[in-house]
């Protein structure tokens, strides 16, 4: 029964007529509006609710309202100044850049607005043990802990960069205020009073047949059901996939469902009461569970059960690079080393659940939704509603975190049916072990290697193979069977190669994008093999990698030689002080055989930006206004990575203009131009080099008005223009020009689209137009009694073309590290076992190492400024360092990721009893 | 309709107790994760505003922890040195914002078998006072927590109090956990030890109890019986005859049963170690 509840919020006392047990979560969100406190689990395990209580941090989803009554409240929404500037706390957060999809600031804030309550000068210890609670899948927590130790300076804001001086600056993220005040609207943040709720049902099995009972019965006898929707009220194709001709994914299942979690069936509630209420256990639905195939072992077996019709042996697709005769390269080496590794499903964990709404508008569909990739969610929908393209709008919300997670189909395509068939708003909101289950993982990988060095230390050749478990349905598999070929071989000088993959089809999860696309499992062989081929010829780990690095001016294994910005061998030079720094501590510590030792280990890698050999264009506007102010249409979506800010260093430097005049249309699929999907480290590259093109075209038409040359210089100020060269000074005012119907007087455009060639059967051709390329470098200590591991340090070189914003680069860096400590260590999925945060580990704050980030620029031609990707580089590289740190420590680590302390101890206990045998 | 009382006065809840089932809410930090997709219909007493499950005491006999006491209390608290495992422990529940909110009686009367507070509780010969409309009785630890998600909680019972005796209150005390990441972790084995030397710097009396490794946390008896009277040095060796049988681990997601009884065991010595440097 609701009481009438009063509490003191943020100063004010506020009232709402609730249930007593409801949680304190959703009476700040729900009934008084306060959004800034998110929701990530409902479990105490993320701490994004965390609120203060009568002063102490507490997770507000585990308040009972009665609880909180009478008592005093602070959100994020009560930490700013009676002015409304930001708190000394805040202001911290946005200089060191400790917000990145800002989904777990507001949880991150009070935290450390609870420390700093009780000690304002605390140490980084006290810091770790207050936000030890919130969990970020973005920063690697090292931004967040500097920011809360540099709150006592109050050091003023950074102010902006002057004219041509944005690119490489420290630009303070432009969008960062919203998520340090809990204004900014993440997907669950402000749906419409008036919408329907839609909840999925979803198999409880891995393979089950199943019949739907008498539905409508049921919805007319459950309080608050008002439809329920499958496959049979899908207008258009009950269909959908990444590519066009391997759309193998229901919207909803039909007879049967292919894997725990999928949705067979949507029940639509009046509202979210009835929506948070609904008990669907009485649904009627008939399941017949089948034999799971579990693991590409099982579906490539002699005759194993046929998963999809046209995938013969339950292979989805195959790729292959074939370079040279590997083979006998292999046979003629000095030595050849060889290895076997497996990997698990991991889960992209970002804090904030999949959610959004949808409304119709005629013969039109809107969304709002959190996505990595509008225009791809715009034409999905147009296909399973049977409507053209353009009838679709999607505008995404802010995003609480992707990492390839959110460049699936999650509530769209539900949302968009329910929306149409019902002529109202309808939302939703996945609850967290339900993102477990539904959504996709990173691809398991089965992997075999061999790779043959000569005395001299040249590598003679290379063989490899990868199975990846692509789970239910083929989602990113094709792209993770096509990438991991080219990149298995490293990043170094081969003789031959002979590299093979295949996306397997399972009765799993379906496995999708997931930073790397299958390059991260590749990397975890083949470095390892780098490491036991360097020791087979007694050379050291890192010379051994500099003396093969690729250099510009290198044929790749496919064929394409790189011309430029190939950074690699000025990435490990770089880390060579730090290398011998860890190999000092090592030594040291070892000899005094305590408890613990050390090691040190190294990875490398390459990452190709952008598609493989497929066009992937992006468009960017730039327009100037009647003001002199300046609208940037920027569609590249920004998940926390930061492209909001770097589109727009980007155009206002190529234009000539001071960043401070930039304002932004974002991400709306009717407004701005496509720039593709957030994915494949393309969006700096990519959409940095339309953004840039579009600041030029701008300028070229500023110029042709003035009737002035190329190298004539721009100057903003006072709503106009000057125009200088060297006949002097011209004055151009915008408000004299005529305006379009947009209210633009000029629009600059400029596309994109890098340059490819398609791979040949032997994967010979030109698959990315350039790659990143980083050497990371681990130093660990483990406790070989137990098999626990902690990474102590980490020294981070990555050659990222040009850094447009060296702390937007740094964190990635960090959180890259982070997901790759996550995925050597502790991660791993399994359906039905691990469907929360507690049972599923991320890494914590006390889990990061220190890191030391190097940036080497060697600019990329092609690239904005010289500019390249970062996203996916800076996690490839960690687990190679960390498992080869590992090994270093107590001479064995186990094959199967993740390295968890039973495995480790068993590995060791293992070497110790063949040691004992011979 | 759901009813939802927060009673101010014992009496009044163990009359309510007494009239029907209620699920009984604490610090809500167990509650409410169970029920992350769904909340269910249900009467719920609410016992954070009763005064007698409050404060953590010093008495004639030795601590009193009330029932709804805070880890946080329990980490605030001035507490002799033994309780330096109870304190660690506090530590380690959660994050502070489960601290802040998760009680000592809520920790014991979910009865999951990775409880951080139960082997260190168990390590300190804590007793249990249980309250009804019929009257109090106290139980020793061990014969409360009785397994997985168990308890010796009859219908009509509240948990009021842990006591722990003045006799287990000197010493030293000690906590391990083992996880597979820092902060916010399940435990994957767990020990915890109170250890008083004599004059002679032999061990007078150690109490072990083990988490995570049985249905329900164990005091190690046996072993306990075998150190008396040893040298800290001859405790490894003693260690190292003793079966470990009375423990019997799961293979789960966190670990393998042989893994979980091998870390049991060095965690026990580096437990037995410390204690013997501090006490």
């Amino acid at each position: 029964m609701n009481r009438t509840l009063t509490f003191t919020v943020n100063g004010t006392e506020r009232s709402a007529e609730v249930a007593p047990q409801r949680r304190l979560s959703r009476v700040l969100r729900e009934d008084l509006g306060l959004t800034g406190t998110k929701v990530g689990c409902d479990a105490g395990d993320c701490g994004a609710c965390t609120v203060l209580l009568d002063g102490e941090q507490v997770c507000a989803c585990l308040i009972p309202a009665a609880q909180a009554a009478g008592r005093e409240i602070v959100t994020v929404e009560g930490l700013a100044e009676a002015d409304g500037t930001h708190a000394a706390l805040q202001r911290a957060f946005a200089r060191h850049g400790a917000a990145q999809c800002g989904i777990c600031t507001p949880g991150m804030l009070m935290a450390a607005q609870d420390l700093l309550r009780r000690d304002p000068a605390p140490g980084r210890g006290a810091v770790e043990d207050a936000l030890g609670g919130v969990l970020c899948r973005c920063t690697g927590y090292l931004k967040i802990v500097e920011a809360v130790l540099d709150v006592a300076s109050n050091a003023p804001d950074a102010a902006f960069p002057d004219a041509g001086a944005a690119v490489g600056a420290r630009v303070a993220r432009l969008d960062g205020a919203g998520k340090l005040d809990g204004q900014e609207l993440y997907a669950d943040d402000r749906t419409p009073a008036d919408a329907l709720w839609l909840r999925l049902v979803r198999s409880p099995h891995d393979l089950a047949d199943f019949m739907l009972g008498d539905l409508d019965a049921w919805a007319a006898a459950t309080p608050g059901v008002v439809a329920v929707l499958t496959a049979r009220d899908v207008p258009g194709h009950n269909s959908f996939g990444i590519y066009p001709t391997l759309k193998d994914q229901p919207v909803f299942a039909e007879r049967f469902a292919r894997y725990r979690g999928e949705a067979v069936a949507a029940v639509v509630l009046e509202n979210r009461a009835a929506f948070e209420a609904v008990d669907l256990s009485g649904l009627p639905v008939a399941w017949t569970p089948g034999e799971a195939v579990v693991g590409v072992e099982a579906a490539l077996k002699d005759g194993a059960t046929q998963l999809h019709d046209g995938s013969p042996g339950n292979v989805l697709i195959r790729g292959r690079v074939a370079s040279g005769d590997a083979d006998a390269a292999l046979a003629g080496a000095d030595a050849v080393v060889e290895a076997a590794m497996e990997t698990g499903f991991v889960e992209h964990s970002y804090i904030e659940p999949e959610a959004g709404w949808a409304r119709r508008t005629g013969d039109r569909v809107e969304l709002r939704v959190t996505t990595q990739t509008p225009y791809m969610d715009r034409d999905e929908v147009a296909h399973v509603i049977g409507i053209p393209q353009e009838s679709v709008r999607v505008i995404p919300s802010a995003v609480g975190g992707g990492f390839g997670g959110k460049l699936d189909q999650s509530v769209q395509l539900p949302l968009a049916v329910a929306a149409w068939a019902l002529g109202r708003p309808v939302a939703t909101l996945y609850h967290r072990p339900e993102s477990f289950a539904a959504t996709t993982k990173r691809h398991p990988a089965r992997m075999t290697a061999s790779l043959g060095v000569n005395r001299d230390g040249a590598i003679t050749g290379f063989r490899f193979h990868g199975d990846f478990d692509t789970g239910a349905y083929a989602s990113w598999g094709p792209t993770v069977a096509g990438r991991v070929p080219v990149h298995a071989p490293g990043p170094y000088r081969v003789g031959a190669v002979l590299a093979t993959s295949a996306a397997v089809y399972t009765d799993g999860p379906p496995a999708g994008a997931f930073r790397g696309f299958g390059v991260p499992q590749a990397a975890i062989i083949g470095e390892r093999l780098m490491d036991d081929a360097a020791a087979a010829i007694g050379m050291d780990p890192l010379e051994f990698r500099l003396r093969n690095a690729l250099r510009a001016g290198d044929r790749t294994a496919t064929g394409q030689v790189i011309e430029a910005s190939v950074g690699l061998a000025a990435c490990i030079e770089a880390l060579k002080p730090a290398w011998a720094g860890y190999g000092a501590r090592v030594a040291a510590h070892n000899a005094k055989q305590g408890r613990t030792r050390l090691g040190a280990g190294i990875g490398c890698m390459w990452y190709g930006c952008g598609n493989t050999s497929m066009s992937n264009p992006s468009t960017m506007r730039l327009a100037l206004k009647p003001d002199g102010r300046l609208t940037l249409f920027n569609g590249a979506a920004d998940i926390g990575q930061g492209s909001y800010t770097i589109m727009a260093q980007i155009a206002a430097d190529a234009l000539g203009a001071p960043l401070a005049l930039v304002d932004q249309v974002w991400g709306d699929t009717d407004l701005t131009p496509d720039a593709g999907k957030t994915s494949a480290s393309r969006q700096t590259f990519v959409s940095g080099r339309a953004s840039e093109l579009a600041g030029l075209d701008l300028r070229g038409q500023i110029l042709r008005l003035a009737n002035a040359g190329e190298d004539a210089t721009l100057v903003f100020g006072g709503g106009r223009i000057g125009v200088r060269d060297a006949a002097g000074m011209r004055d151009l005012d915008p408000s004299a020009l005529p305006v379009d119907a947009d209210g633009h007087v000029l629009v600059g455009e400029g596309s994109f689209d890098p340059p490819t060639a398609p791979l040949d059967g032997d994967g010979q051709g030109i698959p990315y137009a350039t790659y990143a390329f980083a050497a990371q470098i681990a130093l660990v200590e483990v406790d070989p009694e137990l098999g626990t591991t902690k990474v102590l340090h980490m020294t981070a070189a990555h050659d990222v073309g040009r850094a447009v914003n060296p702390t937007l680069v740094e964190g990635q860096i960090h959180g890259g590290i982070a997901q790759g400590l996550g995925l050597a260590l502790m991660e791993e999925y399994v359906p039905g076992r691990t469907e929360n945060l507690h049972d599923y580990l991320i890494p914590t704050v006390g889990d990061m190492p220190e890191i030391d980030c190097i940036l080497i620029e060697d600019p990329e031609p092609l690239g904005p400024f010289g500019a390249k990707g970062i996203g996916e580089p800076a996690l490839v590289p960690t687990a190679p360092a960390i498992l080869a740190g590992i090994r270093q420590a107590v001479g064995v680590c186990p094959d199967r990721l993740p390295v968890l302390p039973h495995r480790l101890r068993a590995a060791i206990l293992e070497a110790e009893r063949r040691e004992a045998a011979e | 309709m759901t009813r939802y009382l927060r009673p101010t006065d014992l009496d009044e809840a163990l009359g309510a107790l007494a009239d029907g089932p209620w699920t009984i809410l604490a610090g809500g930090t167990d509650h409410f994760p169970a029920r992350a997709i769904r909340d269910p219909d249900e009467d719920i007493l609410d016992i954070t505003a009763l005064p007698a499950l409050k404060g953590i005491d010093r008495t004639t006999q030795g601590l009193r922890i009330g029932a709804a006491a805070t880890w946080r209390a329990v980490i605030d608290a001035e507490l002799p040195a033994a309780c330096a495992g109870l304190k660690a422990a506090a530590r380690e529940v959660g994050g502070m914002q489960i601290q802040n909110r998760g009680t000592v009686g809520g920790n014991l009367c979910n009865a999951s078998p990775a409880a951080d507070g139960v082997p260190a509780l168990l390590s300190l010969d804590a007793e249990v006072e249980i309250a009804s409309a019929q009257g109090s009785r106290r139980l020793p630890l061990d014969r409360f927590v009785l397994g997985n998600r168990r308890t010796a909680l009859a219908p009509g019972e509240l948990l009021v109090a842990v006591h722990l005796p003045e006799t287990a209150l000197d010493g030293a005390g000690r906590f391990l956990k083992l996880g597979a990441r820092r902060y916010l972790v399940i435990s994957i084995v767990m020990v915890a030890g109170t250890m008083r030397l004599a004059a002679d710097g032999t061990i007078a009396a150690a109490r072990l109890a083990v988490g995570a490794c049985s249905a329900a946390a164990l005091r190690l008896t046996a072993l306990e019986a075998a150190l008396a009277g040893r040298t800290p040095d001859e405790a490894a060796s003693v260690l190292g005859g003793h079966a470990l049988d009375e423990l019997t681990p799961i293979a789960d997601v966190r670990g393998d049963a042989a893994y979980r009884r091998e870390a049991a065991r060095t965690l026990l010595r580096r437990c037995v170690d410390d204690l013997a440097a501090a006490a």
